[in-house]
């Protein structure tokens, strides 16, 4: 049969949709839903304004309380003098800058830190339950502050014989990730299973060491498990700040890429996306910033794991938004748990990771009760 | 646009061929739909052909150039690929998910341009009251609407579409074909879809793509050449009868299956 004696089976109704397809809309229900779309877009960066913000009063009522209370304004103005150079009073300035700002600022650092590598690992495993701590990060730092503590073993000695332990072994569950996923193509799954079983060797180890310790180094142990901002210190900035604050960033740029993952492996590849690819990187980043963390302040959970979700219920998934509201939700979070254990029993303090799991952990079940909070399956 | 299949042989695993010395040629715009039963590589072959998969050195060409040097960046400047189904965890808003498929356009903010292609695919498929409902609350015929516009606004010169209406009612299942079709047509598009629909198939192809167990390429070309009662028997092993329809294409009533492969 001859191509021109076929008749035309296209409906001239799909034809003028056709038609619409190929020339420029300008149609009241188009600019209707582009006022939608900017004011949803709009509703994000308000929340990332309104967390940047309340992370500053955090840090200001944080700083300024203690046994020398300070007030709110003269915090910032104490920091402001300081920066310039031109202090008006000794007390306050070693008050603010040498005793609490430290604690403020590794506060912030591993909020925003832990919030963003748990809204990377959620995305990158396409798993709600994931968090810093998966990539068994956690499980490695106790080993290796338990034979600092324990035994006196330690990789880099002096100063650096906890931190530097816990650092070190962190890491090696996560290397053990990416050989295991390298042996075979590597899928979500995989990883976390891998991670899994590393976290359980690593876990048994640490139960041996405790089963020969004495009841000094087991309280010691405890005490740096639990998680606490209470031994921070200007030099724990060193390591922390680069390594955090480059991670964060790395994280924002691999944003967009971390949204077409989200729509599938193959679907990304198609879209010129390597999942494996990003996710080795994201893996990477993630185990350095939560190892960073660890070493310094210890097992601070939830955070990682909550803060990401209730970032999302309030403003969806998009990563683009997702990572840097995680990081202002993440450290005013946390900031505000640890104000909270500083007051309750003042003088006496509240661990900051006990104070988050009361608070959170109610504040999460409320939110995930709430009727539109569906922001995964 | 030129995409060329040579002596293609893929497996999952060494021991087992999926897809056995295929060779196909598409140079020419228009719709061109790939049949034939479950397991026969269908899939395989048209992720092999969108560098889903890795595949052999000098197997497949697009525009003459071996598909492994191209990268996965410039291959989806060339292709978009709709997969059948959606697996998304954490859901974003319609729009969202359609602006996605501008990742390979899309600069860091979302651009007005963006947002128009985003609406009028919307728009296309019938979707654009859905643009801010969260993907996850949509229906499984809405989630391949989204995956069909999210392919569109991707603007490639080949579409490759994975059983497209599998999720739709009757009425949507012609209006996507006519539409693809036309788009093809309008365009100068090579649009390549799997399809289970032997009838839409027969009405709609340009060209059709019949394969064949062990994983091979039984026939290709026109629907009244290529869609005939014994093509059916030997690649279903279907019974059938053929009826020429007012429209000039072949029209199938299928019978009673002959053997189960």
């Amino acid at each position: 049969m001859n191509e021109n004696d076929r008749p035309d089976v296209v409906s001239p109704l799909v034809k003028d949709k056709v038609g619409e397809w190929l020339s420029p809309v300008d149609t009241e229900a188009y600019h209707g839903t582009m006022g939608k779309f900017q004011k949803y877009v709009a509703k994000k960066y308000i929340f990332i304004i309104v967390c940047a913000f309340a992370c500053l009063v955090a840090m200001g009522l944080s700083v300024g309380f203690g046994t020398y209370r300070i007030d709110f304004f003269e915090t910032y103005m104490t920091i402001w003098y300081h920066i310039v150079g031109d202090i008006h009073d000794v007390v306050n300035d070693i008050v603010v800058v040498e005793d609490r700002l430290p604690r403020i600022c590794v506060g912030v650092l591993a909020g925003a830190g832990l919030a963003v590598a748990g809204a990377a690992m959620q995305s990158i495993l396409k798993n709600p339950l994931a968090e810093p701590y998966t990539t068994g990060v956690s499980s490695g730092a106790i080993f290796g502050a338990s034979l600092s503590i324990v035994f006196g073993i330690s990789i880099f000695g002096g100063d650096y014989a906890l931190v530097g332990n816990a650092f070190v072994f962190s890491l090696i569950p996560t290397s053990v990730i990416i050989f295991v996923s390298r042996m075979k193509q590597s899928s979500p799954t995989m990883m976390i299973m891998a991670g899994i079983a590393v976290m359980y060797i690593f876990n048994a180890m640490t139960t041996v060491i405790r089963l020969w310790s004495d009841p000094d180094s087991l309280s010691s142990l405890y005490a740096w498990e639990v998680g606490t901002l209470a031994y921070a210190k200007w030099a724990n900035l060193y390591l922390m700040l680069p390594v955090t604050v480059a991670g964060i960033v790395v994280i924002a740029l691999l944003s967009r890429q971390l949204n077409v993952l989200a729509t599938g492996d193959e679907n990304a590849r198609a879209l010129g996306v390597n999942a494996e690819k990003l996710r080795l990187i994201c893996l990477v980043v993630v185990a350095l910033m939560s190892s960073a963390i660890v070493s310094y302040v210890g097992l601070i959970g939830f955070v990682g794991l909550v803060a990401p979700h209730i970032v999302r219920i309030v403003i969806g998934a998009d990563n683009r938004f997702l990572i840097p509201a995680s990081a202002a939700f993440g450290a005013a979070m946390l900031l505000f748990a640890d104000l909270v254990g500083r007051v309750i029993i003042a003088p006496a303090t509240i661990q900051v990771g006990v104070v988050m799991a009361f608070l959170g952990g109610p504040m999460f079940i409320w939110l995930i009760m709430r009727k539109n909070s569906k922001v995964w399956e | 646009m030129k995409i060329e299949v040579k002596n293609l042989d893929f497996g999952y695993s060494s021991e087992k061929l999926t897809l056995h010395d295929i060779n196909l040629t598409i140079d020419r715009p228009g719709l061109y739909c790939i049949i034939g039963p479950n397991g026969v590589g269908k899939s395989t072959l048209v992720r092999c052909m969108n560098k889903i998969y890795h595949i052999p050195d000098g197997t497949v060409f697009v525009n003459g150039v071996d598909l492994n040097e191209i990268s996965i960046k410039e291959n989806a400047k060339n292709m978009s690929y709709v997969p059948v189904g959606g697996d998304d965890v954490f859901s974003l808003p319609v729009v969202d998910t359609i602006l996605v498929g501008r990742h390979t356009q899309q600069h860091w903010r979302t651009t007005a341009e963006d947002m128009e292609i985003t609406y009028k695919a919307m728009r296309l498929l019938g979707i654009e009251d859905l643009a801010m409902h969260s993907y996850n609350q949509l229906s499984a015929g809405q989630h391949q609407k989204v995956a069909i516009a999210r392919g569109l606004v991707q603007e490639t010169e080949m579409l490759i579409l994975d059983e497209p209406t599998a999720n739709l009612d009757v009425r949507y299942q012609v209006y996507v074909t006519e539409l693809l079709k036309e788009l093809a047509r309008r365009n100068d598009m090579i649009i390549l879809m799997i399809s289970h629909d032997l009838n839409i198939t027969a009405r709609y192809a340009d060209e059709v793509i019949v394969m064949a167990y062990p994983g091979v390429i039984h026939s290709i070309g026109k629907p009244e050449d290529v869609i005939t009662e014994k093509t059916i028997k030997e690649v279903y092993g279907l019974d059938s009868d053929m009826i020429v329809h007012k429209m000039c294409k072949p029209h199938i009533i299928l019978g009673s299956a002959v053997r189960i492969d």
